[in-house]
């Protein structure tokens, strides 16, 4: 009731007149009553309906909220794009795929692992959860630490990749402000073996080297699969002869490369020195340079196979013709002399085992510089390397190829190519003269194999006799393995240094195919500056550093890959000429 | 359960016939809503800051029950008890708010608490009540009498409570306050006009705060943009709700309350949705919204205009506190600190709401002679 102001109730009653008779007239208190009244009425009636529409709202904002309850709490969805996505994109599990062998086994993995954060504006006493934090992952830098649990910043990395231990350990401590995220770790069970060819990603997932940097954009997010050519065993193999030889002759490193010839898949490949990819900071300096498909290399001799194929396929000489190599070419400035040299006239046969300069270098100049360049562009010398891989090189080759240009490069002079590049070249030559590009990624035999022919079927067949002869009779019999008839070719180049070639820094390597009557695969093994030893005479040759090794890895290889041994007749091998002969009729060209 | 006679004229047993026992009752569950609760977010908390386990717990089980006590004292009051109540209430919380500027404690950059014989209280949360009640009064005198300044001394007085707690500040409390003023003047009867213009000031002070205080910005900026990494104890909330389900994790298989520094108090809905569930959490806001709608259709009925002014004050304040608390855990609106009444944990709101629900009751109880709509 109204208290404070106007007449009360009781004045009110006497004010009133009680005859009838003043009806028509309103006493002044009676008019003040009636305005009062009919104020307080027309408030209470507009108050009422604004309450009417103040309540409506709030009404409103409460099933509003009722909603929201409902969507969040049991329809579950409402990750609203703004703050979940944005808040937890971090924390959504990194799928990549898996990286196999050939025959699918793992090389490289992910495994789900919690890793620590702090949102430090949450953290209540930062010395306090140092302490803490500290007695959980002693290996942590407590001065730095604290900076970043002082920091006030809203995110900040603390620990990455935790064990499931430290994970529950840190977890009850329950220090405000510290959370988890749960991140995939790459795990790379067969640790430095697939090191350059595999690669590694970087703490975020991301690949930063070889396939799983050249392929990130179909291993990221994408669980599927991806199976290499590579075989473990194969490769396990490789790399142990390859260390031991590099080891054996104190070199400063060295790769090998093996390849399906029929299809130009990649066995194995390693370089040396490497690192262990599961721990990234061994991934530094020369560790991290693939020698197989980055660095290259001015291979000496064994370009001599190329020459020999192109001379005879090019029909510019035939396997029963020769050149005098009695005397050492002078060019310009330049000298040609042979390092086995026998001064006097030597056969097609012959220029191969005794590894002539001179011979092949008169070859090359009958072939002619345009065609060389053919050969050697058809034979994938002059580009880089289509392997999928990030790191590969770029060949080095004469800015303007002069007849002496054609001459040294007859020999694997003034040209410098990759290991990889070679391997496919010698792949080419044996395989029955196509060229297939070379692949990491096995083939599951429903795809054709992609194939240009570089030579005849005729001219490879003379190629593998004359590879055979290098090994039975030349350079290469420290490569021979009883009943795989290997082929192949040596070759040993002093490396450049400062203003010319440095006769104490050389490349030793070689070149095989086996079984060479029908070849399956091509081994190249290269070792970079080795030392002579005293076992080895103090040579340091490709004959006798690259073949032992290159003979061992067959020798290991072979039964591993179920290729036959090979029984056959002996051939007459009395003369060179007459080997290769007996070899035309033996194996016919296919 | 009619054990009081209906001839009894003592004053619990006139009480106990004209007050609203559906808003009791409504009342009383909810502070029981809020014991159960406190038992299962404080423990976690007060363990955590290092406290003892049942710090929180033991104290908030003082508050309640002396908040529901001084509520029935309260509702006992006639409608001029509760005038000079306000009044009384009013007047000391505004000389303790101007003390507390000059020797209060500065917890997280605001001065908002002041120590009185042992114990910390919250003046403002005494304000909203009492100013909401002086101001139903002023604003009823003036519409009854234009001679009277109600509506200057309404906005006058509420001037100076507004500045007083932006001195503090506390943007939250000001909002409060804000919208109980506006909501009884427009109830009183203020030209649309003027409505439409207050309403666009106070969007304008709301934009102006943005500007003016960090601390508001940086909460708006991640709402609106949550990638920029901030508002964590929301997203946890989130988290925690979505992992509650329809039926709850359990009583005591809740993990928000191990990490969130506020899980007993601004955030303990995010605390009863992961242990107790969805069910929980609609009855709860159901009940809020039964409070309000009751305590509302109560002034709708009443033919008195303080009456009316007074209770929808006291329940607009009432409901807004559950709102803002609510739609800030959900991430609905930009996340302001303020409690749910008689759920989070503290003393003065506790206590502060216990004297507003009282006001309410103490108003919404039928009177002998009063015409009532029907």
């Amino acid at each position: 009731m109204i208290q404070s102001t106007g007449p009360t109730p009781d004045n009110m009653d006497e004010a009133v007149p009680k005859s009838g008779a003043a009806r028509v007239q309103l006493a002044p208190v009676q008019l003040a009553r009636v305005q009062l009244e009919g104020a307080r009425k027309q408030a209470l009636d507009m108050g009422r309906s604004r309450l009417l529409v103040t309540g409506a709202v709030i009404m409103m904002a409460f099933a509003a909220i009722s909603v929201r309850l409902v969507d969040l709490m049991v329809l579950g969805g409402a990750r609203e794009p703004g703050i979940e996505q944005a808040r937890f994109k971090p924390q959504a599990p990194v799928v990549r795929g898996d990286i196999v062998d050939r025959n699918g086994i793992l090389v490289a993995t992910s495994l789900p692992t919690a890793s620590l954060y702090a949102d430090s504006a949450m953290v209540l006493d930062a010395g306090e959860a140092t302490d803490q934090l500290l007695s959980i992952l002693p290996d942590l830098n407590r001065a730095n630490l604290l900076a970043k649990l002082k920091s006030k910043r809203r995110f900040v990395w603390l620990r990455r990749n935790l064990t499931p231990d430290q994970h529950y350990d840190v977890n009850r401590l329950g220090i405000p402000g510290l959370g988890f995220q749960t991140e995939e770790r790459r795990v790379y069970p067969h640790g430095s073996l697939f090191a350059h060819v595999v690669g590694l990603t970087d703490r975020d997932g991301n690949g930063v080297a070889g396939v799983e940097r050249y392929f990130d954009g179909v291993l990221d997010g994408n669980p599927e699969t991806l199976r290499l050519s590579l075989d473990v065993r194969v490769q396990s193999l490789v790399h142990e002869e390859l260390s031991n030889t590099v080891n054996k002759f104190n070199a400063i490193g060295g790769a090998a490369v093996v390849m399906d010839v029929k299809t130009g898949e990649l066995i194995s490949m390693v370089s040396l020195p490497d690192f262990d990819p599961n721990s990234p900071s061994s991934a530094v300096g020369d560790a991290i340079f693939n020698r197989a498909s980055k660095g290259v290399y001015e291979m000496g001799s064994t370009f001599k196979l190329f020459t020999a194929a192109m001379a005879l396929d090019a029909g510019t000489v035939d396997i029963g013709g020769g050149y005098d190599a009695s005397e050492p070419i002078r060019i310009a400035r330049f000298t040609i002399s042979d390092y086995h040299g026998k001064n006097r006239w030597l056969s097609v046969p012959e220029i191969l085992i005794h590894s002539s300069n001179i011979g092949s270098a008169k070859m090359a100049v009958d072939v002619g510089t345009e065609r060389q360049q053919g050969y050697l562009r058809n034979l994938g010398m002059l580009s880089p390397s289509e392997i999928e891989l990030p790191e590969v090189g770029n060949p080095l080759k004469p800015a303007t190829w002069r007849e002496i240009n054609t001459m040294t490069i007859s020999y694997g002079h003034g040209i410098a190519v990759s290991p990889l590049q070679m391997t496919s070249g010698v792949s080419t030559v044996v395989n029955g003269g196509l060229r297939h590009p070379a692949t990491l990624l096995a083939y599951d035999g429903k795809e054709t194999v992609e194939s240009e022919r570089v030579f005849s079927s005729t001219t490879s067949l003379q190629l593998r006799g004359l590879m055979r002869l290098v090994v039975s009779q030349g350079t290469g019999k420290n490569a021979e393995v009883p009943g795989y008839m290997v082929g192949g070719k040596t070759g040993t180049s002093d490396k450049q240094g400062g203003g010319g070639y440095e006769r104490d820094k050389r490349i030793a390597s070689f070149v095989a195919a086996f079984p060479i009557n029908d070849p399956r695969y091509v081994v190249l093994v290269l070792v970079d500056e080795p030392k002579g030893i005293k076992e080895t005479f103090n040579y340091a040759t490709g004959g006798w550093v690259a073949a032992p090794a290159v003979g061992r890895i067959i020798a290991g290889m072979g039964p591993l890959l179920g290729v036959p041994t090979v029984q056959m007749a002996a051939l007459d091998d009395s003369t060179p000429e007459g080997f290769i002969k007996a070899w035309e009729q033996t194996f016919e060209a296919r | 359960m009619n054990t009081i006679a209906r001839t009894d004229t003592s004053i619990v047993g006139r009480w106990w016939w004209t007050v609203d026992r559906w808003l009791l009752v409504m009342v009383a569950s909810l502070a029981f809503f809020g014991a159960v609760l406190s038992l299962a977010a404080s423990p976690a908390v007060a363990e955590r800051i290092g406290l003892d386990t049942y710090h929180f717990v033991a104290r908030q089980l003082v508050f309640l029950p002396v908040a529901l006590m001084t509520m029935l004292g309260v509702s006992l009051l006639s409608a001029r008890g509760v005038r000079r109540l306000a009044l009384f209430v009013t007047v000391s919380a505004v000389i303790l708010m101007v003390l507390t500027l000059i020797i209060g404690v500065e917890v997280k950059g605001a001065t908002r608490w002041i120590r009185l014989g042992g114990f910390a209280i919250q003046p403002s949360e005494f304000v909203k009540p009492g100013f909401a009640v002086l101001a139903a009064w002023l604003f009823s005198q003036r519409r009854l009498d234009d001679r009277f300044p109600g509506y200057a001394l309404a906005t006058g007085l509420y001037l100076g409570i507004v500045a007083l707690l932006a001195l503090q500040p506390d943007i939250g409390m000001t909002f409060a306050v804000s919208a109980v003023w506006f909501v009884q003047f427009f109830l009183a009867g203020l030209p649309l006009m003027i409505v439409v213009v207050l309403g666009v000031a106070l969007l304008a002070s709301t934009v102006g705060a943005y500007f003016v205080f960090d601390h508001v910005q940086a909460r708006v900026d991640q709402f609106l943009d949550p990638s920029s990494g901030g508002g964590y104890q929301v997203t946890r909330s989130l988290e925690a709700l979505r992992n509650g389900g329809l039926f709850g994790r359990g009583p005591g298989e809740g993990r928000i309350k191990e990490v969130l520094p506020d899980a007993h108090a601004d955030f303990i809905l995010a605390v009863a949705g992961e242990e107790f569930g969805l069910i929980v959490c609609l009855v709860l806001v159901i009940l809020f919204a039964g409070i309000v709608l009751r305590g509302i259709s109560r002034a709708f009925q009443d033919d008195d205009l303080f009456i009316m002014l007074g209770v929808a004050g006291l329940m607009v304040q009432f409901a807004l506190q559950a709102i803002i608390n609510m739609a800030s855990t959900l991430n609905m609106m930009p996340p302001k600190g303020m409690t749910l009444p008689f759920i989070s944990y503290g003393g003065s709101s506790t206590l502060a709401m216990g004297i507003g629900m009282g006001m309410a009751l103490a108003l919404t109880r039928t009177r002998p002679g009063a015409r009532r709509l029907s």
